[in-house]
């Protein structure tokens, strides 16, 4: 059974049954992000999409994030946070939808907005749908975003 | 430009001109950016930076090709800082920080092959001097020290954390690129730190401590708690008093870097200590603020459970950072006093593992210069100081990776890295000995 929740768009689009990555805890974007995206140009090892790479966070460690839907209360840690999230959206590596359960935080808004202006790309963002929606979406989740914030889980 | 784009912060007649191109396309996408982003935080209005700038991005990694078309297309259309910026440190330094030719080919070629040509875009758009490049800006001897009430567009997030905190200035949790987007248009979206309620405290942190904590577990225990709301902590002006001096300015400092990068915190108040929280007290609390309180035993629950990110976990360390962020020239001082000790009682005259000390350029330069004796003696020791960024140096997975059994005090370096974190008693001893 699907469960529809309304959010609020900070970059508006349409998301057609993505499948959802799920963090419980804050997601460190560079600790997440760094180790493939930074790598990315180097020969052998560098690859064409992210894996998670925060030590610290179980929920998204060692899982593909590049075109995926990710939920996730906020981004945490260092400000390198937006710059990342803009480079690896320019990379065509970034997840295709950051769904945040609470409001924004500075970073993460950073970095959807410079992907936003800066790039050809989107990384479609919904903020403030609340702690339900993060109770009850799981991995795997397929995930349909609407332009108004509309967010359905099936 | 911009005609159909709609937004809801109130903008100035001139504002509303540049945003519509008045000053180029390139400084148009810039407005764009801040007005969405003050609209995602539902500022009002812009407000005037005060104080110098200071940047987070200050390594020319490959990979950050979009970064620099940015700060190109920037250049090419005649855009600066006017009131110059500080960086954070460069990530390589082979004449302290000595690297193997595999190791430096990956850095050269792979990593920050783009470092030079990065530098000289950051010189372009305003960078202070040489010097510049440090993560504690705020140090004296830096130069970019924010008074009281200014508005900063600063990144970095223990920096951006001090600045609020300990000097009591204001500035958000910007990212890399925004910040010097703020810097370039003189003015920020005034919302959440920089106003008066957003500076009220969600939680109270009540430290019940036998003895002091270390400022780097408590900082991380606090963080990973109140993640990135702001913490009022009471019970820590007995273990660092109330007088805002270099030992309690360097603990606050290593403390609010283990707050914003174990959680995101940007702004802390510690009761009796700062001047804001001086001067207005409890009135800084919400109404309905949380409590955590943090004993010893917890404490302990925290450190016991970081992780270790080795391959093999009882391999003998090979390399220890000390200073990130980096050391202040009290703290080089008290480190030179706390090796000398021990060196003593171990009976040693050398550290047992290659051990790294970073500080800001320019306090490695008054350290050198004006505390001879404990500069002799760390070098003495075998100890390297240098001004890196160590992050950035652990991102080469030839000096980084889960065999390099990199040990650090840096709490910041232990979240970001494979690097294992140990108090400031038993990385010394760990340092001088060789080993566990």
């Amino acid at each position: 059974m699907s469960k529809t929740f309304k959010g609020r768009p900070i970059v508006a689009g349409t998301i057609d049954k993505g499948e959802a990555v799920v963090s419980h805890n804050g997601v460190n974007t560079l600790a997440t992000f760094q180790k493939t995206a930074l790598l990315h140009d180097i020969p052998i090892i560098g690859k064409d999409e992210v894996i998670g790479s925060d030590q610290n966070n179980p929920d998204v460690f060692g899982k593909v994030l590049t075109n995926k839907v990710l939920c996730l209360p906020q981004t945490i840690g260092s400000t390198t946070g937006g710059m990342v999230l803009y480079t690896v959206s320019a990379l065509n590596m970034a997840p295709s939808a950051m769904l945040f359960s609470q409001p924004i935080d500075s970073l993460a808004a950073a970095g959807v907005i410079l992907a936003d202006v800066w790039t050809d790309n989107t990384i479609v963002a919904v903020d403030s749908l609340g702690e339900e929606f993060l109770a009850s979406v799981k991995d795997g989740d397929k995930i349909s975003v609407s332009e108004d914030g509309t967010v359905t889980v099936e | 430009m911009n005609e159909n784009f709609k937004y809801k912060m109130e903008l100035t007649d001139e504002e509303v001109a540049i945003l519509h191109g008045s000053e180029g396309e390139t400084m148009a996408k810039v407005m764009k950016t801040l007005v969405l982003y003050g609209d995602a935080f539902s500022a009002k209005r812009f407000v005037p930076v005060t104080g110098m700038g200071h940047l987070v991005t200050s390594f020319g990694i490959s990979v950050l090709k979009p970064v620099f078309s940015i700060m190109d297309e920037l250049i090419n259309a005649g855009l600066k800082v006017d009131e110059k910026f500080t960086v954070d440190p460069r990530p390589i330094d082979y004449a302290n920080v000595k690297c193997n030719p595999l190791q430096k080919i990956v850095f050269n070629k792979v990593l920050y092959g783009m470092q030079a040509p990065y530098e000289k875009q950051l010189n372009a758009l305003g960078l202070k001097n040489a010097n510049a490049f440090t993560c504690a800006s705020y140090f004296d001897e830096v130069g970019n020290k924010p008074k009281k009430g200014d508005v900063l567009s600063w990144a970095e997030s223990s920096a951006v954390v001090y600045a609020n905190s300990v000097l009591g200035a204001r500035c958000n949790r910007n990212s890399g690129i925004i910040e010097l987007f703020g810097s370039i248009l003189g003015k920020v979206p005034e919302f959440d730190l920089l106003t008066d309620e957003g500076r009220k405290a969600k939680w109270i942190i009540e430290v019940k401590t036998e003895k002091i904590p270390e400022a780097q577990v408590l900082g991380s225990a606090i963080g990973m708690k109140v993640m990135e709301d702001v913490p009022y902590v009471k019970g820590l002006d007995k273990w660092i008093g109330t007088e805002l001096n270099d030992d309690a300015k360097a603990y606050l400092k290593d403390f609010g870097a283990a707050t914003a990068s174990n959680g995101a915190v940007g702004l802390y108040h510690i009761e009796n200590l700062p001047p804001e929280a001086v001067e207005l007290g409890e009135s800084l609390i919400n109404d309905d603020a949380k409590t955590y309180v943090i004993d010893d035993a917890e404490l302990e629950r925290v450190y016991k459970n970081y992780p270790v990110m080795w391959k093999d976990k009882n391999a003998a360390p090979k390399l220890c950072f000390i200073g990130c962020p980096h050391l202040s020239f009290a703290q080089l001082g008290e480190w030179a006093q706390r090796f000398d000790k021990e060196m003593k009682a171990q009976g040693k005259d050398k550290v047992g593992i290659r051990t790294i000390m970073t500080t800001a350029p320019d306090v490695l330069e008054k350290f050198r210069r004006e505390n001879r004796a404990d500069y002799d003696k760390l070098i003495g020791f075998g100890i390297k100081l240098t001004s890196i960024c160590p992050l950035m140096y652990m991102n080469n997975p030839l000096c980084g990776g889960d065999t390099s059994n990199v040990i650090t005090c840096s709490n910041k370096l232990r979240t970001y890295t494979t690097a294992r974190y140990f108090t400031t008693d038993d990385i010394t001893k760990i340092a001088v000995k060789g080993g566990f």
